[in-house]
């Protein structure tokens, strides 16, 4: 059946944001636990290092206004905007990926959000605490990064393409295995070939710069993890349309004879 | 159909869902996509390589949300 679903993109784009909303909120607890300490640790090294910040420290915003309402207001409008492309790319996959119904099209779709958007930008360009990364050389390491993410998401998005076209010849498993096996190759290729990220300041705890990444890391895991179970839920309920009627009359007269 | 003699388990556990019409999409995609893109740039790149706005407030303001999402802040 090839008939064209009649759902709007509309209701699955305002699922896709709240999802995102809310799973957002369980990304800023996750960041406020996890990750604020070693933002502090990290602040304080650099004021005990720095030798040119002695400007009399004009603070825009307070440091608790940066770890509450500013984290907030990154973390909900990161996971809102996030789960609003996540929607759309849901609305892409739904049906077109295989046989998969709404909720494990979500968790696929957050899955490859996941890898695509951060994990793989992450693995080349981690992310770093204050006090690590060189001011001056801001604007290519900006640059790089978001030229990661843009290759990355669009190389995964090809190896999705190259798969469905394998997938009648190979099979799906086989399929998908070489599409996965060149979407690892392309990217270790672009490894190789992109300059190295940042320079850690002489004499920062290792134990932080680490402790920092897998804070962002869970930060990320628990916002994608969430969003492929919240926003899966929504769009199964609206996708598939409750048969509980027919069901409920079916039971009984099963259930009846039989006792 | 409700008649079908076949008992309700042997029906394949994950019907075939039919896709969104792409046409439908598009719009949705340039329009909401691109706005949801805008936002992604003042939460992780603003104030920082490139700036729309004069000052550091926006910097300052979703720093900490800045480091631990992984963007290069300074």
């Amino acid at each position: 059946m090839n008939l064209v679903n009649p759902v709007s993109v509309r209701a699955l784009l305002v699922r896709g944001m709240l999802a995102g909303l809310i799973t957002g909120a369980l990304a800023l607890v996750t960041a406020y636990l996890l990750g604020e300490p070693h933002v502090d640790a990290a602040i304080a090294f650099e004021e005990a290092h720095s030798h040119d910040h002695g400007d009399g420290g004009v603070e825009l915003v307070s440091r608790t206004m940066q770890a509450t309402g500013g984290l907030a207001t990154g973390i909900l409008v990161y996971g809102v905007a996030l789960g609003g492309i996540a929607a759309l790319a849901f609305c892409v996959a739904l049906g077109r990926i295989g046989r998969f119904g709404p909720r494990a099209t979500a968790a696929l779709v957050a899955l490859g959000a996941f890898v695509a958007v951060f994990l793989v930008p992450f693995l080349k360009y981690p992310a770093n605490p204050p006090a690590v990364g060189d001011p001056d050389t801001l604007d290519q390491r900006t640059a790089l990064f978001f030229l990661m993410i843009a290759l990355s998401v669009l190389l995964a998005v090809g190896a999705v393409i190259l798969g469905r076209r394998l997938a009648p010849r190979l099979g799906n498993w086989h399929a998908t295995v070489a599409a996965g096996a060149a979407l690892v190759v392309a990217i270790g290729l672009a490894y190789a070939f992109l300059p190295a990220g940042g320079n850690v300041p002489e004499g920062f705890p290792a134990t932080l710069l680490w402790e920092f990444r897998l804070a962002s890391l869970a930060v990320e895991l628990v916002l994608w993890t969430g969003f492929g179970l919240v926003f899966g839920e929504l769009a199964e309920r609206l996708l598939t349309p409750k048969e509980a009627p027919a069901g409920h009359k079916a039971d009984p007269a099963a259930v009846t004879p039989a006792a | 159909m409700a008649q079908s003699a076949a008992p309700a388990p042997s029906t394949p556990a994950i019907p075939e869902v039919a896709p969104l019409s792409l046409k439908e999409i598009a719009p949705w995609a340039a329009f909401v996509g691109i706005l949801m893109l805008v936002l992604l740039y003042f939460v992780g790149a603003e104030q920082g390589a490139t700036s729309l706005i004069a000052g550091e407030d926006v910097h300052e303001w979703v720093h900490d949300g800045r480091h631990l999402l992984g963007f290069p802040c300074h």
